[in-house]
């Protein structure tokens, strides 16, 4: 077994009893922390698919930002586990079956008779000089610049629906709205009264009050 | 040598362990949507040795955008989470039943 060969087992058993502890664990914060290792170990395959900007990329926003906020979520709400464990052991064998058919039929497909090394050769390595981000933003920029830029809208949309969902409005919070105070006029601040001209009191009864 | 079909087979692996928890895990919210990552995750796998193995960097390209798509689809379910747990105090799927579907 060469070194490649040894790397990519390790990685890959990892990755499995990663994503197996995420489905299965009984607290949520645990599965969370697993699956930031599942997708730490699915960088290092990536990096052994040479495909170094995604896996930097996968760190860095699904490590650092994606599962920060799945643990914020997680620890914000107070969850009580107990119904939530409810159907663990009853629906254990369905989902069992059904995962154990389903990747019967898919190492049928994806077995070694039709994607193994004699159909698909191992590719040559790339030289040390080699940029995988330079191809990558070559491609992006050139032939994807509509998707990229659609990507862009997108992002933009969920930073304004997740905003909007989660803004509360709190009635009893003093602030200031802008539109309202522009809209104020005079006629609705001021009111004119006319008085009557009172006579001066007379000389000697005001002088006590002074 | 690594072939193709060792990372497929790792791919699929993962993708039916994230099946399995979504049929056992059915009342948590939040582990169904850790469920979609991993699905996620084990389908950018493929994409990657595809494009590792035909020569293609197309491959990698479609995974940045399902990389940008998924990191708005889980920010905007956590908020849909958030606001659901503040209105209803519970993420019990069994019990999100007011629209009578």
């Amino acid at each position: 077994m060469s070194a490649e060969q040894a790397i990519f087992y390790f990685f890959s058993a990892v990755l499995v009893g990663a994503g197996a502890a995420v489905v299965t664990v009984r607290n949520p914060v645990h599965a969370a922390l697993f699956l930031v290792l599942a997708f730490f170990t699915s960088a290092a395959l990536w990096l052994l698919l040479e495909a170094e900007f995604l896996a930097v990329t996968l760190v860095l926003v699904y490590v650092g930002a994606v599962m920060v906020l799945f643990l914020f979520v997680v620890m914000m709400l107070d969850i009580n586990l107990v119904p939530l464990r409810e159907g663990f052991i009853r629906y254990l064998p369905v989902g069992v079956v059904v995962a154990v058919l389903m990747f019967v039929e898919m190492a049928l497909v994806v077995g070694s008779s039709y994607f193994g090394l004699e159909r698909f050769g191992s590719p040559p390595r790339h030289p040390a000089d080699y940029s995988n981000t330079k191809e990558l933003g070559g491609v992006l920029y050139t032939e994807y610049v509509y998707p990229f830029e659609i990507a862009a809208a997108v992002l933009v949309v969920a930073i304004i629906a997740a905003i909007a969902l989660t803004l509360r409005r709190r009635p009893d919070s003093k602030r200031q709205d802008p539109a309202r105070q522009v809209r104020v006029r005079r006629e609705g601040r001021v009111r004119l009264v006319s008085l009557p001209a009172a006579r001066r009191p007379a000389q000697g009864e005001g002088s006590s009050e002074s | 040598m690594i072939s193709l079909s060792d990372f497929l087979v790792v791919g699929a692996l993962l993708f039916c362990l994230s099946v399995a928890g979504i049929f056992i895990n059915r009342k948590n919210m939040i582990v169904l949507l850790m469920a979609i990552e991993l699905m996620l995750l084990a389908v950018n796998l493929n994409f990657i040795a595809f494009a590792h193995y035909l020569g293609d960097v197309a491959g990698q390209v479609f995974v940045f955008f399902i990389l940008t798509v998924a990191a708005a689809e889980s920010a905007i379910g956590l908020a849909i989470l958030v606001v659901l747990f503040r209105n209803r105090r519970t993420i019990n799927v069994q019990q999100l039943d007011s629209l009578k579907g």
